[in-house]
């Protein structure tokens, strides 16, 4: 019983979004585990909700949008990183999102908004997701570049290919599913994040996270439960390929 | 290096920068200069004895009704009445009244307020740029009339900063707690195991904080499946208030940050040369003895990794202890959100965000320079 410990720990952390899958699909209106009868009339409500589905579909634009431009612009500094060793303040200032409280950050970002006028738009917070994601597409990316053989591009160069039959023969194949990890991981980052979001987000554009703190301000119904369970399975999704992705490729 | 640029570059545009410009929000003043050019001009030349002659009178009144006819008067009227209730009126009043001059009289005849020197004394102080007024706030102190530091009668802020480090320090502490011995488990497991309980700590870490808070506020309602299931043990025999309390806030704060001190701890000890303990037990080295000498100091890298990690986050909470604690369970993080996002008062939110960096950076100094003390004064 060495691991009794860690095995209680393990059951508590998982438990309590375990609890909320039976109450998301009980046919009553009381968030019980003693459920009258099963059914899926929550997520019903969830999916015809036009709050959710504007605050989902919001989140998605988002999220996709950050996972793009944070995947760019990381790739890019991840290669620059690889080619030439990065100074300490370089990696300092990328890694800044890291090492500020959240509630700092999302002050900062709302003075920046507001001072460029970009306050209750997609673009603020697609800009401000972006850095928050920054960090962890670096150095997701730089993990694969240094496994990455630069030998390979010469071969390849030597071989006679221009950079675009190199990218596609070489890079692509060894760098792709770091990628779409990145990607991916972004995208959750983006999806997940409510702290920033609450600063920049104008009164009427609601992401799911926001979504999620309004609806558990009103009366609690199990439609909440719903929506988590299904917000955790985009979430688990993503970060879960990225995994594997990872994982395959490592 | 120049790939590097557009990732630095945005985050240097849209986060450091910021970030100094929160440094200097904190002690800007710019809405009298901005608002009453000419008024703020005249009473820094002002020697500030007695009250101001009649030319400041009616550059004050002229400014103002120009002003409040653009609709620009209202940034600096909150201003004012922040530093010294009653100012927001008091300046309102002036810019709409019909008061023809000589205004050094019609003024106070308006509101005998304007014949009182530290209502020029306040208007003087605003006309400078740069203010001490939010940073004393921020720790509790005013400002007199004649310019003098005061202890405020209220005292809201340092409890609540001296609050806000004891909840995020006691949910470090506690992560780190019960982070450690789970971590140790997980490294020691067989890897079929191993990859199961890692799969149990990744899969809530994954998951959005705000939905994981959510869980555990639907779960602790008074008539929750918590209170339930303790019924139905029989352990205790009517529903607890669960929710609302200190507990509520610790244990959602440690269930949402576990995972974050599991995880830096798990890749260090996954790394540690397992034959060191069993050295030390060979050579008859008690378990606690080799828990402090052997175990700890290499496993160190990874607890000090999850502890800033789990502080930085705590400390930034504001969302969850707002959810699930009561009055007297909230963060410093919530008021510098409702002063920049609610009453947009700008210059108390930077000066709340910087007095809240500086207790995080002092209590993390504290803590690194005391566990190195304590690690060095065991090995």
């Amino acid at each position: 019983m060495r691991f009794g410990f860690a095995a209680i720990v393990l059951v508590l952390l998982a438990a309590p979004l375990l609890a909320v899958l039976p109450i998301s699909v009980t046919s009553g209106t009381v968030l019980s585990l003693h459920l009258p009868g099963v059914s899926l009339r929550w997520y019903g409500e969830f999916f015809e909700s036009s709050r959710w589905m504007l605050a989902a579909c919001n989140s998605f634009i988002i999220g996709c949008s950050t996972s793009v431009l944070a995947t760019a612009l990381g790739f890019m500094a991840a290669w620059g990183m690889w080619r030439a060793a990065p100074s300490r303040l370089l990696s300092g200032v990328l890694n800044l999102p890291l090492v500020v409280p959240s509630v700092i950050t999302g002050l900062a970002m709302y003075f920046a908004a507001a001072a460029a006028g970009l306050t209750g738009g997609y673009t603020g917070i697609v800009l401000a997701h972006t850095v928050l994601a920054i960090p962890y597409v670096v150095l997701t990316l730089l993990a694969a570049l240094r496994r990455f053989d630069a030998g390979l591009l010469r071969a390849a160069a030597s071989l006679g290919a221009d950079w675009r039959v190199s990218l596609r023969r070489v890079v692509v194949p060894s760098l792709g599913p770091a990628v779409a990890a990145a990607m991916l991981f972004a995208f959750a980052i983006s999806f997940d994040e409510l702290i920033v979001a609450l600063f920049l987000a104008g009164p009427g554009q609601y992401t799911l996270p926001r979504q999620m703190l309004a609806g558990i301000s009103d009366i609690l119904t199990p439609t909440i439960c719903a929506a988590a369970v299904v917000v955790s399975l985009v979430s688990v999704l993503a970060m879960g390929l990225a995994s594997a992705l990872l994982r395959k490729a490592g | 290096m120049l790939l590097t640029l557009p990732a630095v570059g945005l985050v240097v545009v849209a986060l450091l920068l910021p970030l100094i410009y929160l440094l200097c929000t904190a002690v800007r003043d710019p809405e009298l200069r901005a608002t009453l050019p000419r008024t703020a001009a005249m009473l820094r030349a002002w020697d500030g004895q007695g009250l101001p002659d009649e030319a400041v009178f009616a550059a004050l009144v002229e400014e103002a009704r120009e002003a409040a006819e653009g609709q620009r008067i209202g940034g600096l009227a909150q201003r004012l009445n922040f530093e010294r209730t009653g100012m927001r009126g008091l300046l309102l009043r002036a810019a709409e009244s019909e008061v023809a001059a000589p205004y050094a009289m019609g003024l106070p005849a308006l509101d005998r307020n304007w014949a009182d020197p530290a209502v020029w004394h306040v208007l003087r102080r605003a006309s400078v740029g740069v203010t001490p007024l939010y940073l004393l706030r921020a720790v509790d102190l005013d400002m007199t009339a004649e310019g003098d530091v005061a202890v405020m009668a209220e005292r809201p802020f340092l409890p609540l900063l001296s609050r806000t480090l004891w909840i995020a320090g006691m949910v470090t502490l506690l992560c780190l707690v019960i982070g450690f011995p789970v971590a140790m488990s997980i490294a020691a497991m067989p890897p079929m195991w191993a990859r199961v309980a890692l799969g149990c700590v990744l899969v809530p870490f994954w998951i959005s904080i705000i939905v994981r808070t959510t869980a555990w506020f639907v779960l602790l309602q008074r008539e929750g499946p918590v209170n339930s299931v303790l019924m139905a043990l029989g352990l205790v025999d009517h529903p607890l208030q669960i929710m609302f309390t200190r507990f509520a806030v610790y244990l959602a704060m440690v269930h949402v940050l576990l995972p974050f001190a599991v995880l830096p701890m798990l890749s260090v000890m996954r790394r540690i040369d397992r034959r060191f303990a069993r050295a030390a037990a060979s050579l008859g080295a008690p378990a606690w003895r080799r828990f402090v000498r052997v175990t700890l100091p290499l496993a160190w890298p990874g607890v000090r990794a999850g502890g800033l990690i789990v502080f930085m986050l705590a400390s930034g909470f504001y969302i969850t202890p707002a959810l699930m604690g009561g009055g007297g369970d909230q963060m410093l993080g919530a008021f510098i959100a409702e002063y920049a996002t609610a009453s947009l008062n700008w210059g108390m939110a930077a000066a709340l965000g910087l007095m809240l960096m500086a207790g995080v950076a002092a209590v993390t100094l504290a803590g690194l320079g005391l566990a190195r003390l304590a690690l060095g004064r065991a090995a």
